[in-house]
């Protein structure tokens, strides 16, 4: 079970695709047993403070342990899959 | 010349906000440009946060316009922690309203960079706490840490360069700080998009001995130091030290201050000027100590408040051997009028030292400061370095209006006692003359500015009441000083009551000659008399013969009947006259 949750601003076109590129690898490679909570920074700007968000799009992986952060409109498949441990990172990039 | 530095840099459109830092204000003519970001680049612990802080803290206490401090480094509670020593209560600042300190801490370690992204939430959060606090002052504490923590550059230059014009339309005046890189200003050269103001600071440590240097690089649209100035960073927090240049404009006071021993004030024209600066120079020995106990000591005398700073004696044994010249100074320290303070140079940095002895100054505002052994202070240390420190506390003091007397080791002809003797206005030299076994001290006013100071050498002396200055002999056996001119006034002297000796024996004998030529004169004219009567005696009686002889011729005549009567034309003195000789030769 994934306990995701992404931090936006807006309806940024960041914001946007990081969305739709977390659901569907969510999809993909975890279908069903997740959870996405999205937070709007704009309507909460402390959060970032208190969550520690210095940039965003940015996906916090809160479970399964340890606590991972993927920043980015998550574009980069592989580089997100990395985040979230699916793949162990490749030595170098294809 | 300040003032003057200030009207020309305070143009239209350059609004300064001050940083309340002593010393860097002064630099800058007035602070940061208003409304501006300005860079404080710096090494690891080269006091960049510490000068944001004071940034926020003056501002908020001096200046009424709260700021935010947003650190990359460390968390909220621990930079209030480490401003504590420093007086700083972040805490209660932020109850007040005057400040807001918020702080990211992030491990790259658990970062993964997907995709593009920007750091909109820094705009937000920033906003957040200008707009509750009515922030004016912003300082964004090692925000480099973001090239490190996403690994894409491009990304994080373009957000940085938009966070500057943001904060410039916010209106608010910023710091950013930023390590040090190697060929340029900053690591990743965030000088770059910071171009209104670049402040350097530097921490070297030089043979063991920490100088912090603070230089302001550029300065856009206003004249500034271009120098490297020393700073500190003291109890009280950052003080940079204001170069001589800019601060010669103390007030000259007129006052003459004794230096506690008379007849140095009278060498001196009557005194050292109060407000003034004094070198006694001279090799171990001379008795600069002395010295320096003696204005101390006529400070606290006059009531005034001083302060002894020994570099190279503990406070024990100075007041011990001061007594044995008759200078009870503990009294002084007893009536808190003297202030003592001891420490080897060698047991802080150069910095350290200048920065105790700045709140020391601070905290007693002496009227006097006696600094002991200076020279102490370069002990193992290239000169000229250690010089230029403390020839800007002898400024700071300048400036304060205190008159200061400091002592070094050292001759007169060497290269740092002159290179700080331009800076004093009164130079003893203390020396030492070695003659006939033993060795004497001489004093010499070198310089005093703005008086007719004596040119005379002086003896001096050390007595069981204190320093005295005694005027050396100078004779035809040239200039004698301690036992030979002792011995050479004793020659003096003899030859002196030889001289009377021989005079009043002169008188003696010509006296008792005409005393014996009068006697002789009296005996004399004894004599004439005598001869006289005798003369007197001898002729009346010859008369009286030749009288009663001419009576025997007559009578016997008379009865012979041989002539009728004596011859008429024949008196009876021509007779007995004529008869003389043969009378004569019957006798």
């Amino acid at each position: 079970m994934w306990e995701l949750r992404l931090y936006v601003t807006g309806q940024s076109p960041n914001s946007i695709r990081a969305i739709e590129n977390l659901r569907r690898v969510c999809e993909e490679y975890n279908p069903g047993r997740y959870q996405i909570e999205v937070v709007d920074l704009l309507e909460n700007p402390r959060l970032a403070v208190q969550d520690q968000i210095l940039a965003v799009p940015t996906v916090v992986r809160k479970l399964p342990m340890p606590i991972k952060k993927i920043v980015g409109d998550l574009s980069d498949i592989e580089r997100l899959l990395v985040g979230l441990q699916v793949r162990a990172p490749r030595k170098a990039p294809a | 010349m300040l003032t003057g530095l200030e009207e020309s840099t305070v143009g239209p459109g350059l609004e300064k906000a001050p940083t309340g830092i002593r010393g860097l204000d002064q630099i800058t003519g007035g602070g940061l440009p208003r409304g501006r970001v300005s860079l404080v680049a710096g090494a690891a612990g080269a006091g960049k946060t510490l000068l944001g802080l004071e940034f926020l803290v003056g501002g908020a206490r001096k200046y009424s316009e709260p700021g935010v401090l947003l650190s990359f480094e460390e968390s909220a509670e621990k930079v209030a922690l480490n401003v504590r020593s420093l007086g700083f209560d972040l805490n209660q600042l932020e109850k007040d309203g005057l400040l807001a300190v918020l702080s990211f801490q992030v491990d790259p370690a658990d970062m993964v960079a997907a995709g593009s992204f920007d750091v909109e939430p820094l705009f937000l959060i920033l906003d957040d706490a200008i707009t509750r606090i009515g922030a004016r002052r912003v300082v964004l504490d090692a925000l480099e840490m973001l090239f490190g923590v996403f690994g894409d550059d491009a990304t994080i230059r373009g957000e940085l360069n938009r966070l500057a014009r943001w904060l410039e339309e916010r209106g608010v005046t910023a710091i950013v700080t930023g390590e040090r890189g190697d060929k340029t200003i900053t690591r990743h050269g965030i000088e770059e998009y910071v171009t209104d103001c670049v402040i350097v600071l530097d921490h070297r440590v030089n043979e063991e001995i920490s100088t912090r240097r603070l230089r302001v690089v550029k300065y856009r649209g206003s004249v500034h130091g271009t120098n490297e100035f020393p700073f500190l960073i003291s109890a009280e927090g950052f003080v940079v030290l204001p170069i001589t240049s800019i601060a010669l404009d103390y007030a000259a006071s007129e006052e003459r201050l004794s230096t506690g021993v008379p007849r140095l004030d009278h060498m001196l024209g009557g005194g050292v000027f109060r407000g003034s600066t004094t070198l006694v120079t001279g090799v171990a020995g001379t008795g600069k100590t002395s010295l320096g106990a003696h204005m101390v000591y006529g400070t606290c005398e006059r009531g005034e408040q001083a302060l002894w700073i020994l570099f190279e004696e503990s406070p024990a044994q100075v007041l011990r051997n001061m007594r044995s010249l008759g200078l009870d100074l503990q009294t002084w320290v007893d009536a808190d009028l003297l202030r003592i303070w001891a420490a080897r140079p060698s047991a802080f940095g150069l910095e350290a030292h200048l920065a105790a002895l700045n709140q020391l100054i601070e905290e007693t505002s002496p009227s006097v400061v006696v600094l002991d052994g200076i020279g102490g202070l370069a002990a193992g240390v290239t000169g000229t370095e250690v010089y230029s420190m403390v020839a800007r506390q002898l400024d700071l003091l300048k400036s304060r209006g205190t008159s200061t007397l400091a002592t070094s080791r050292g001759r007169e002809d060497e290269s740092a006692t002159v290179s700080i003797s331009s800076l004093v206005d009164n130079w003893l030299l203390l020396r030492n003359v070695e003659t006939n076994g033993e060795r004497n001290r001489l004093l010499f006013v070198l310089k005093s500015r703005g008086t007719a100071h004596s040119n005379q050498v002086r003896e001096f002396v050390l007595t069981d009441h204190g320093v005295e200055l005694v005027e050396v002999y100078v004779g035809p056996a040239g200039m004698l000083a301690g036992s030979a001119r002792l011995a050479q006034e004793a020659v003096e002297r003899d030859a002196d009551l030889r001289r009377a000796d021989d005079l009043e024996r002169h008188l003696r004998d010509l006296r008792s000659s005409i005393s014996e030529r009068q006697a002789h004169l009296i005996a004399a004219r004894d004599q004439l008399i005598a001869e006289q009567t005798e003369i007197d005696r001898i002729d009346s009686r010859e008369r009286r013969e030749v009288a009663d002889t001419e009576a025997d011729r007559v009578s016997m005549a008379s009865r012979r009947w041989a002539d009728a009567a004596p011859d008429p034309d024949v008196t009876p003195g021509r007779r007995w006259a004529e008869k003389a000789p043969d009378n004569g030769g019957k006798q």
